[in-house]
């Protein structure tokens, strides 16, 4: 069932775009056999869900979307791994239930969160989605439907978590949801003068509110270097919130593809300072709807059309506490002396690591930017690389595209123990992804 | 409220109607011809509805086997306490080429789609006339417009079907039936997986919404993603020397 000619598939930044199909098909278990990658809803930046060079094919999990039981009791909801975060959200929180962490936008699946080990802005609460997570069954290279959890095949669970689709096809996920008082958020936003206060402004906030993440103007410098705006939650009560249920955002379509430069330096900074500078008051505080606090860019359709055909990249690490207050800082420097220009630029502290063996976080300081594909790129990736590995610190899989393989292996001692795992469930090595080979050493 | 049987809810576009009926509320009843699956979609209507697990029934019916229909609508007639609404999207699909090539498996499609198809319609049409009438919402296809290469004989099936639609449409609407012929263009599901996809594709959620509409307002043809109507006025209109040179 090889794919019509020409087709191509890409990453939510739609770069790198490589030839491939996807195989789509209600029966899961099927179309997994003998395909070497399941693929959720694209949403991972880079290739991570994209078949290695002379692959091909890899398997769409969408249509493979059922809810297969729900636990009012335990908060257990269980679902094949195709099911969407926006089925999740728009049919549960109604009735006063919601994923334990989300990532930043709903257009993802419960695969894809389980692939990624995907957090949110609750990290330094609840940890990662794999944190929550009952049961998994997977299929695996051989053929064999598995079921692993905390309790049974340890092993493969804890590589499955976070371990990028490698593992096996993910058929089904079950996993506890949260009660929520209300559907709304109690929201309070701060301007912060500089990173080192926005460092110290994430820590504090940490404590007493279970939401925490902040917007930085990465254009700034010296003095200003890292100001932004900090952003704290947490559900509204019952009582605070409004009777009415949050309708559903209208939603605008980015129609084309925009020049490049729209999203160029001088248009990123005439943004930033406004965006920082329409902060008036220092401090405000509000009920504000889930989807905005939650989704803000699912509101702009193809929104990553907006930084033109070549794409974007995102480069998201974390740099970990034992470097210091000041690592944050000398992360943002080289990205200004390099005059790398971010439109979003997001800013979070993690909490401790999870149960995934290559899960993204780790107690410290995570930064999110994303870039605009230039031919500086690659240089760019490669100057950040080299400050986080001085830092300790390491990347996000889901957003990378650039990273050079020894980068990878400095910033990745677990790498060895988790492909130790993966050769014992796949020793001829049948499972990979565009990513794995470039990062991991797979063969294509 | 309705109380709608679907044949065919496990998969495509029926799994889409289904979700869309349960949501808003509806009382369902599944039929399909494998009893696991048939299940895992109950059990994923309840969950999407917010109803108690084993609320929607659930009874085995094979296109294949027309010996079974009468059985299987009884079995929701006496589950649902009386059925107003029957939505049948079930059918077999294959590329031209595979027809050609397998003449046994063209023959098994043909019977299925147009023959048993219409039997299975008109057991449904006789129960909902003797409880006054109500719904009847089949889908047919685009493929049944104009006789085109790509799609010759599933193309002739569901000309077959549309004009049995029509028919008792004229015949029985006074009698309170409600006819819909449902006329899906090229949709993203996984009966089309593999195929190239062409301008103007729509997706299962899309034309879900489009039939439940129509459900409702009891128009009697539906054509969706809606701009494939005026595709179809297109087609229809070409000259024959047109259509003998284009692969559409």
């Amino acid at each position: 069932m090889s794919g019509p000619k020409g087709e191509t598939l890409s990453g939510w930044g739609r770069a790198p775009v490589v030839p491939g199909h996807e195989v789509r098909s209600e029966e899961l278990a099927l179309i997994a056999d003998g395909r070497p990658l399941s693929r959720g809803l694209g949403r991972s930046y880079g290739d991570s869900s994209l078949p290695a060079p002379r692959d091909l094919e890899v398997v769409s999990t969408v249509l493979a979307d059922r809810m297969l039981s729900f636990d009012a009791a335990s908060g257990v909801l269980r679902a094949e791994a195709g099911l969407s975060l926006d089925d999740i959200y728009r049919l549960f929180l109604p009735r006063g239930w919601f994923v334990p962490v989300t990532p930043g936008t709903k257009f993802v699946t419960l695969g894809g969160m389980v692939a990624a080990d995907v957090h949110g802005k609750n990290h330094h609460k609840f940890g990662c989605f794999g944190a929550h997570v009952t049961e998994l069954k997977l299929r695996v290279a051989d053929g064999r439907v598995v079921t692993c959890s905390p309790t049974i095949e340890r092993d493969l669970f804890r590589a499955t978590i976070g371990g990028m689709g490698l593992t096996g096809h993910i058929l089904e996920v079950a996993f506890k949801m949260v009660p929520v008082p209300s559907p709304w958020i109690w929201q309070e936003s701060e301007r912060m003068p500089n990173i080192e206060a926005f460092v110290a402004g994430l820590k504090a906030a940490s404590a007493d509110w279970p939401m925490t993440a902040g917007w930085i103007d990465c254009l700034s410098r010296g003095r200003n270097m890292g100001r932004g705006i900090l952003l704290k939650g947490r559900w509204a009560t019952a009582a605070e919130a409004p009777a009415r249920p949050p309708r559903p955002k209208r939603r605008f379509t980015i129609p084309f593809d925009f020049p490049q430069f729209v999203l160029g330096p001088l248009s990123i900074r005439a943004f930033n300072t406004l965006f920082y500078w329409k902060h008036i008051p220092r401090v405000r505080r509000a009920i504000v709807h889930p989807e905005s606090t939650f989704y803000p860019l699912d509101m702009l359709w193809h929104w990553n059309r907006m930084y033109g055909r070549r794409g974007l990249t995102q480069h998201q690490c974390v740099l970990p506490n034992e470097a210091g207050a000041g690592a944050a800082r000398r992360f943002l420097e080289v990205l200004v002396a390099r005059g790398g220009a971010s439109f979003l630029c997001v800013i979070k502290d993690c909490g401790p690591e999870g149960v995934g063996m290559l899960s993204f976080p780790r107690p410290g300081i995570s930064i999110a930017l994303d870039i605009a594909v230039r031919k500086d790129t690659p240089a760019l990736i490669d100057a950040l690389n080299e400050c986080v590995i001085k830092e300790g610190g390491r990347i996000y899989l889901a957003k990378d595209a650039f990273t050079r393989a020894e980068h990878f292996r400095a910033m990745e001692p677990r790498l060895e123990a988790f492909q130790r795992v993966r050769r014992i469930w796949d020793p001829d090595g049948k499972l990979r992804s565009a990513q794995s080979v470039r990062l991991f050493g797979d063969h294509p | 409220m309705r109380k709608v049987v679907v044949l065919g809810a496990t998969k495509g576009m029926g799994r889409a109607v289904a979700r869309r009926l349960t949501e808003r509320g509806d009382a369902l009843f599944l039929l399909g011809h494998e009893a696991d699956d048939l299940n895992a979609s109950a059990r994923d209507l309840e969950v999407r509805g917010g109803r108690g697990a084993g609320s929607i029934g659930t009874a085995t019916c094979d296109l294949e086997r027309p010996e079974g229909f009468a059985a299987a609508l009884e079995a929701a007639d006496a589950a649902l306490g009386g059925f107003d609404t029957v939505v049948v999207t079930a059918g077999l699909f294959a590329t031209q080429d595979r027809l050609e090539a397998e003449p046994d498996f063209a023959r098994r499609l043909l019977t299925a789609d147009f023959a048993n198809t219409v039997v299975f319609c008109e057991e449904a049409r006789r129960r909902l006339l003797a409880h006054g009438g109500g719904t009847l919402c089949v889908f047919s296809s685009v493929a049944g417009e104009r006789g085109r290469k790509p799609v010759v004989l599933y193309g002739a099936a569901k000309a077959g079907l549309t004009h049995y639609l029509e028919g008792i449409d004229h015949k029985f609407h006074d009698m309170g039936l409600r006819v819909i012929c449902v006329k899906p263009g090229f949709v993203r599901t996984g009966m089309t997986a593999g195929l190239p996809v062409p301008p103007f594709a729509g997706e299962p959620d899309g034309v879900a919404r489009d039939v439940v509409r129509a459900i409702d307002r009891g128009r009697p043809v539906v054509y969706a993603p809606a701009i494939w109507r005026w595709i179809m006025l297109v087609i229809r209109m070409l000259p024959r020397f047109v259509m003998r040179k284009i692969g559409f």
